[in-house]
């Protein structure tokens, strides 16, 4: 149950970008009061790729839209360390679809520039180059649903970097597609992520992928999602999702992670079979 | 295997060589499906009726019925299966059209309802729109206006029109208030459910990505209700052209709608057939005319 502060794990010499004190969510339904979030505590250094992994209903989503400003905390404090002059705080890359049909790729991707009102030679600059990135410059005028589901989520991943964020917010951006597409658009999002280094919130329910993309992970607890432990992943970057998960400690992270999940899904298993009961 | 089984039970449904088509392009990337002997001889009728799309077909077919209709009553007419005295034939229709249009008088009381349909139409259309859009946004706005257009919604138009006319008088502005009036409620309701069903997680990215809410509005809410205003707009000007008749029915000197008072009043039956088709066919023409108007604004969605 206890949480580490940041400040204690070896290698800590960033500033903090994101600090959570305290933090209480709770909603009020029909069954009456859930706690959605409590207790967490958490110290983000800046540049950070900040895992969160969690059985499902561990609030982790409802922990990043606090941080998105999508959603107001109930108690406790989010303290985030200001952007630059004219930079934006943070973009979010949504589960599933979060494209705007009514718009091509290039008008997707270049939706936070346009909405920030950026010049037009910035705008064709950067999303081109994101595009190309991504390898969608072939698709630029292409409609959403003309697109496959790995597509998409390029696209979306294209739009959060084309705003240039100080912190990047990711909300289980993979989790709908199919395996061969999760490696590749994880390979391509490390890349990408490689040339600015940005502060990254990841939240997943895959210990593979938190394993995978992460510096550090929160493992959550659910009813409610509190913060169980935090690891530290101590492989080498630029990381290749493929040649990591051959190596034997990558397997012997993955495990000790599980070990630590399993008591949670079961616990979380257990209550909801006891309110379908009751 | 499951595409398969959904495709057979539309075989079994497609009633009409189109659906069968589509059928057939949909089965055409699917080998394993010709094996099926049910589907392959699907797809042999299919290719049979020729290379043409679905929609191409659909848009001849919206032009030859009404003309096939028209063949008909004048057998009907000649026949005397029809009275000639209340169904005149439409060869002699077409004669009386030749003389309305001859002497101006057809074209004169068109313009006059076009105008004010378009003005009407813009009168009602716009501020729907924007209130519409702004009451699917935000809550408030909605409880607010929400009791005072189901109260007066239900009202028959045509039942206000004596009101209409104490309040605008004789002239253009109460013609033109009936068919805003007509206008109006369509285009605000679909408005409204158009918004309300674009998919959240797109105004939390509008949000996320520090939109203003003119930026919402323009960039989300009307993009993802278009489709719903769309058919609102349609609807809203079908409700202009009958409320247009009837408000130059009564105190006009001009129209469509006075056109065919004045034949009643001075029993010239092919006269009123005259406008009444007149009407018709500007009912159709704003179809297709939306139709087309909705092709272009809408990409989106049609992409097959």
């Amino acid at each position: 149950m206890a949480t580490v502060p940041a400040s204690t794990l070896a290698g800590n010499v960033a500033p903090v970008k994101i600090r959570i004190r305290d933090l209480e969510k709770s909603f009020d339904s029909p069954a009456g009061r859930v706690v959605a979030l409590a207790d967490i505590s958490l110290d983000i250094p800046t540049g950070c790729f900040f895992m969160i992994v969690g059985p499902s209903g561990c609030g982790k989503t409802t922990l990043l839209r606090i941080l998105a400003n999508l959603e107001t905390p109930t108690r406790g404090s989010v303290e985030i360390g200001s952007p630059a002059v004219g930079q934006p705080g943070n973009s979010m890359i949504f589960q599933g679809d979060s494209l705007f049909p009514w718009m091509t790729v290039w008008d997707n991707a270049a939706y936070g520039l346009a909405m920030r009102k950026r010049p037009k030679s910035e705008i064709d600059e950067v999303v081109g180059h994101y595009l190309a990135r991504i390898g969608m410059t072939r698709f630029a005028k292409a409609y959403p649903n003309q697109l496959s589901g790995g597509m998409r989520q390029r696209v979306s991943i294209a739009r959060a970097f084309a705003n240039n964020p100080d912190i990047l917010l990711m909300d289980e951006p993979f989790s709908a597609l199919d395996e061969q597409n999760k490696v590749m658009l994880q390979e391509e999002l490390l890349k990408i992520w490689e040339e600015t280094r940005k502060t990254v919130l990841f939240i997943t329910h895959s210990v593979d992928e938190a394993a995978t993309l992460g510096d550090r992970i929160m493992i959550m607890t659910a009813h409610p999602g509190r913060a169980k432990r935090i690891v530290d992943v101590p492989f080498d970057r630029p990381r290749h999702v493929l040649e990591l998960r051959a190596q034997p400690a990558y397997g012997e992270l993955v495990f000790s992670i599980w070990g630590e999940l399993r008591e949670e899904v079961q616990r979380a298993r257990a209550l909801d079979e006891g309110e379908v009961r009751s | 295997m499951t595409t398969i089984r959904h495709a057979n039970l539309e075989v079994g449904a497609a009633s009409s060589a189109g659906e069968a088509e589509e059928i057939a392009h949909d089965m055409a990337t699917n080998t394993e499906a010709a094996a099926h002997p049910l589907v392959t001889n699907k797809v042999r009728q299919a290719r049979l009726s020729g290379g043409m799309s679905a929609s191409n077909r659909d848009r001849i077919i919206n032009v030859i019925s009404p003309i096939a209709l028209l063949v008909l009553w004048e057998i009907a007419t000649r026949t005397g299966i029809f009275d000639a005295r209340f169904f005149p034939a439409p060869s002699q229709i077409f004669d009386t059209l030749v003389t309305l249009v001859g002497n101006g008088t057809l074209w004169n009381n068109t313009w006059a309802s076009l105008q004010r349909l378009f003005w009407g139409a813009l009168l009602g259309g716009v501020p729907a729109l924007m209130l519409g859009v702004a009451m699917g946004l935000y809550r408030p706005l909605r409880a607010i206006v929400d009791p005072l257009v189901s109260a007066t919604y239900p009202v028959p138009k045509s039942a206000i029109m004596p009101l209409i006319l104490l309040i605008f008088g004789l002239g253009e502005a109460s013609k033109i208030v009936m068919v805003a009036i007509g206008v109006f409620y369509p285009v605000l309701i679909n408005a409204v459910a158009g918004v309300r069903e674009i998919n959240k997680v797109y105004l939390d990215v509008g949000h996320n990505f520090r939109a203003s809410r003119w930026q919402v509005f323009t960039t989300i809410a009307v993009p993802g209700a278009l489709p719903l205003i769309m058919s609102g707009i349609k609807l809203g000007i079908g409700m202009g052209l009958i409320l247009i008749a009837i408000a130059e029915m009564i105190g006009a000197k001009s129209g469509l709608g006075y056109m065919i008072w004045n034949a009643w009043e001075v029993l010239s039956v092919e006269t009123m057939y005259v406008g009444l088709l007149t009407i018709a066919l500007l009912g159709f023409l704003f179809t297709l005319l939306l139709n087309e108007i909705e092709r272009v604004i809408i990409p989106w969605r049609v992409q097959r």
